[in-house]
């Protein structure tokens, strides 16, 4: 078993704010989070997929592939994006950290046609980053 | 267990191709990497190794006899070379960063397990970063079939 990972980049703005509490609670709880208009971050993020070494090509995934899924499943939807109005999982869930990398996983699981995904790792800035296995 | 990590660079040139795909089978797999002239990168590879923490020494493994091992192991043999040309290793079998990535790691494998203080320690990962993009990881749980 090899694990592969790619590394991208998006760019995105969110608020915490949890509606069932009061504005007292969201304050206490968030903090500057919580700030109404949002903040923005420059996430990278980190896909890792495990598989086998094909002994014709020598490769796991073919990269270009997963480029190619990234940006169509996951980049388009996130990048340059106010995540709480423009992204319909955040509706209703705050999009904290954990719940984009939870979020990003459900959209890439389905659609991998190789290897098995193995994790998702979202830097929200160099010095925070959330891992998720899927489970 | 205390996992220890070192981080070496190396720079080579190599060519993404199968003599025994035709011409348009290998464009397709490898894209531009299959340029006749072949390209290079410069690597970041990260050697893991794994043990308890020698009460004597405080270390789990001498890091300047991981230095002489890598760089007799590895980095003499792939730095500044073509892989395909120059490393034996692939002169049949095609240098993608993941056969390199596991190489590497049985070229160390056996070395590091004889290196380390009261020869505790073992080689636990080899992590190999071929652009600020994408990386490999091997820890060893399976052989390359070609």
């Amino acid at each position: 078993m090899i694990y592969v990972t790619r590394r991208a980049e998006f760019s995105a703005s969110h608020v915490y704010h949890n509606p069932k509490l009061s504005a007292e609670e969201n304050r206490r709880l968030f903090g500057k989070c919580n700030n109404p208009h949002g903040h923005g971050h420059n996430y990278t993020l980190e896909v890792t997929v495990a598989g086998s070494i094909n002994p014709t090509t020598g490769m796991v995934v073919d990269l270009k592939e997963l480029k190619t899924l990234l940006e169509r499943e996951v980049l388009n939807l996130l990048d340059h994006k106010f995540l709480n109005q423009e992204v319909a999982a955040f509706a209703t869930k705050i999009p904290t950290t954990e719940n984009i990398a939870v979020e990003i996983w459900s959209m890439l699981a389905p659609k991998l046609s190789f290897g098995k995904l193995h994790r998702i790792r979202l830097y929200e800035t160099p010095d925070l980053f959330v891992d998720y296995y899927g489970d | 267990m205390v996992y220890l990590t070192r981080r070496y660079r190396f720079c080579a040139s190599h060519r993404l191709h199968n003599e025994a795909l035709s011409d348009d089978a290998n464009l397709r797999i490898y894209g531009k990497c299959d340029s006749p002239f072949g390209h290079g990168h410069n690597y970041a590879l990260e050697v893991t190794v794994a043990g308890p923490i020698d009460e004597a020494t405080g270390m789990v493994f001498d890091l300047v006899a991981l230095d002489g091992i890598v760089e007799k192991e590895v980095l003499e043999r792939f730095d500044h070379t073509n892989l395909n040309l120059d490393v034996e290793d692939f002169r049949a079998r095609v240098p993608t960063t993941e056969n390199v990535c596991t190489e590497i790691f049985h070229l160390l494998e056996d070395k590091l397990e004889r290196g380390g203080p009261r020869n505790a320690a073992r080689l636990a990962r080899v992590r190999l970063e071929e652009t600020n993009w994408n990386f490999f990881e091997y820890e060893g749980d399976s052989r390359p079939t070609a």
